[in-house]
């Protein structure tokens, strides 16, 4: 009989596993180094892909006994998986992904707001928007001018730019 | 201790100028308010003003980093108490006794001795830290890189192995961070590893992304997959004067917490549950007679003075042997410690001796943060309680609009942002399977180093392999590492058969 809280459990162990593998063939494939060293390059990757191999098996051995996350106070009290909540925020997560090459962050990233507000249960769009537009354009000038951090002006950043008088690096 | 006078003559000379001064304020300001937001902590904030460290000077940039650390720390317990939502792993003690208070229409003075106790902690930490500092420092100059790889294995078991719901689990964590940490080119002999044919991963994986992977993204999607439309209440705060016998049932658990929390903070195990909890039953044990009874029932004071000293003391400990060793002991120990490679310094016994003026500053300006929040905390308290009411829509949409600038400005790579993603939904499961993520980060910046030690020493030793077991110091230390991976299970076995 298979005990409550094996399925779950088990999918760790064997992700865990599959991972020791992944790093276990690209250890194989380290390039024999032309520079003499007393330890190589793939000793430690060796080790830590045998810990992932090992750690992993332990912990599929643990999910066969009855796996342990049926019995964390978390995990008995957790509500039901909310899909839409989570749909809604992996939508906004690749919409995020997909716009900001073509237009840039602070586009990108409103509407990545917008569906994250929404998939924790926010109705109000125009205000979101709203909100989104400031709070990213804010966030973009304050990384860009103060922290120094190199991000291209897309669309948005563009058109504040050039209201502002300066000049845009595309 | 001569050094110690002399090095804070120095350090103050230089923290109080005016740009240090307002650094440390920023970072007191910003910490705090990050303390007190729930699902944003110090390790992830530091990590995403990375960036500054190319902008602004050493000092600063630590000043604020410290700032940042030490603000959460008070904070978090304006959560714990007014929310009863711990807003990080040390304040879940705090939130026992410290929302029973809030719900009785104490908030006020519970706020209060958090605030007072965490000055206290905060101070006794500082001070431990002035003076053992350049004790542990002459101590670690005697090591060699074979003690250092041994002192780094010791880390590895404590941070992941003994704290927290399992070994196991703790060292899968401990393992993900070491294969992260692998990826790229290795220093010395330029092969590439664990790249997977991505060019991008040349480089090796940031760790601003794993942290904000990790402490945002996870987080949010797990909070996402959990959610529900129910609304936690935000207690009001009242007064927040403490009354005479409030004094004088705090003060003794404030200095108590204060001593129990400092070691614990110190010793590699790092962490800030344990000593948390133990300052929490020490207290119930102690407490008097005629209070015993508002313990778990209407809240007692002595309940959250305590841990909350406790806690604070344990965060001050943490930065000992991150500044002397240069062993983080916590997530947010090794995001500074990032900081300090990223200015081409290594933390660690010559850090005294080549950047005194920096670690003095940083050290002074400690005292100086101390002050400063107690003064942010008890009068403003109602500016912090407003922040818990930004709705959780809007907070959690505004932290990945942060997470996803702090990501993309690395290199302006789509690349990164998918990384991330697959990271953060590997940290929801950890997080729903409870994995801790700390061991992830400390093991991605202490792998590299520990691999270096380790190819030091067997350089030194000709590729003798028993060189860490017949270098007496190191053996000693492994043999502490191998006791403290098996002793608790040993222990249980044994007690389980009698």
């Amino acid at each position: 009989m298979i005990r409550r809280g094996t399925g779950p459990d088990l999918a760790v162990g064997g992700f865990v596993l599959l991972l020791g593998l992944l790093a276990l063939w690209q250890t194989s494939i380290i390039p024999v180094s032309p520079i003499y060293a007393q330890v190589g390059p793939k000793a430690v990757p060796y080790v830590v892909s045998a810990g992932l191999l090992a750690l992993g098996a332990g912990l599929a051995a643990t999910a066969l006994r009855g796996g342990w996350s049926h019995r964390l106070e978390e995990v008995r009290e957790a509500p039901p998986t909310n899909w839409r909540a989570l749909g809604m925020l992996l939508a906004g997560l690749a919409a995020n992904l997909v716009l900001i090459g073509p237009l840039g962050f602070s586009i990108a990233a409103s509407a990545q707001f917008v569906l994250v507000a929404a998939a924790f249960g926010s109705r109000r769009l125009p205000r979101d928007l709203v909100l989104a537009v400031v709070l990213t354009l804010l966030a973009w000038f304050l990384f860009v001018e103060l922290l120094g951090v190199n991000i291209g002006a897309g669309v948005l950043e563009g058109l504040v730019l050039r209201a502002l008088g300066r000049d845009v690096m595309e | 201790m001569m050094d110690t006078i002399a090095g804070l003559q120095l350090g103050f000379s230089h923290a109080l100028t005016l740009t240090n001064l307002g650094w440390a304020l920023l970072g007191c300001f910003l910490g705090t308010a990050i303390g007190v937001l729930p699902g944003i902590g110090p390790a992830l904030t530091i990590a995403l003003l990375l960036p500054i460290t190319f902008q602004v000077e050493a000092t600063g940039a630590f000043i604020l980093f410290c700032g940042v650390f030490y603000g959460a720390m008070y904070g978090g317990s304006t959560t714990s108490i007014l929310l009863n939502t711990p807003g990080e792993s040390g304040s879940i003690i705090t939130a026992l006794e410290g929302a029973k208070m809030a719900r009785n229409g104490r908030a006020g003075p519970a706020l209060a001795t958090a605030a007072i106790g965490s000055f206290v902690a905060g101070t006794i930490g500082t001070l431990g830290i002035s003076f053992l500092g350049p004790v542990v420092v002459d101590l670690a100059l005697r090591l060699g890189p074979a003690e250092y790889f041994s002192l780094m294995v010791l880390c590895f078991v404590t941070v992941s192995a003994v704290l927290g719901g399992s070994a196991l689990r703790g060292l899968t964590s401990l393992f993900f961070g070491l294969l992260l940490g692998l990826v790229g080119i290795d220093l010395q002999t330029g092969q590439p590893r664990m790249t997977l044919g991505v060019p991008e991963l040349l480089d090796g994986v940031n760790v601003v992304l794993v942290a904000v992977a990790l402490f945002a993204v996870g987080e949010t999607l797990y909070m996402a997959w959990r959610h529900t439309d129910a609304k936690a209440q935000v207690r009001k705060v009242g007064s927040i004067m403490m009354s005479r016998s409030d004094w004088k049932r705090s003060i003794g658990p404030w200095f108590r917490g204060s001593l129990l929390g400092f070691p614990f903070g110190v010793m590699p195990a790092g962490g800030t549950e344990m000593p948390t909890m133990l300052s929490y039953y020490a207290e119930r044990k102690l407490v008097k007679p005629e209070h015993a009874g508002e313990f778990g029932t209407t809240g007692a004071i002595e309940g959250v003075a305590g841990p909350e000293a406790a806690n604070n003391a344990a965060a001050a400990g943490i930065l000992v042997p991150m500044l002397t060793l240069g062993l983080p002991t916590s997530a947010t120990a090794a995001i500074m410690l990032s900081a300090f490679q990223s200015y081409g310094i290594n933390p660690g016994p010559l850090l005294f001796e080549q950047q005194g003026a920096l670690v003095w500053t940083l050290i002074a300006s400690l005292y100086i943060a101390n002050i400063m929040l107690v003064v942010l905390n008890l009068p403003l308290v109602g500016l912090w309680a407003r922040i818990l009411k930004i709705p959780q829509p809007q907070l959690y949409a505004g932290i990945l609009v942060f997470a996803t600038i702090g990501t993309y400005g690395i290199s302006n790579s789509v690349t990164d942002l998918v990384l991330l993603y697959v990271i953060g939904i590997i940290g929801m499961f950890m997080r729903r399977f409870d994995f801790p993520t700390a061991p992830v980060v400390i093991g991605m910046i202490l792998g590299p180093m520990a691999e270096q030690a380790m190819r030091q020493a067997l350089t030194i030793s000709e590729g003798d392999w028993t060189t860490f077991a017949t270098r007496p110091v190191s053996l000693a230390i492994l043999l502490l590492a191998l006791a403290a991976l098996v002793g608790p299970r040993l222990y249980g076995r044994f007690a389980g058969a009698r």
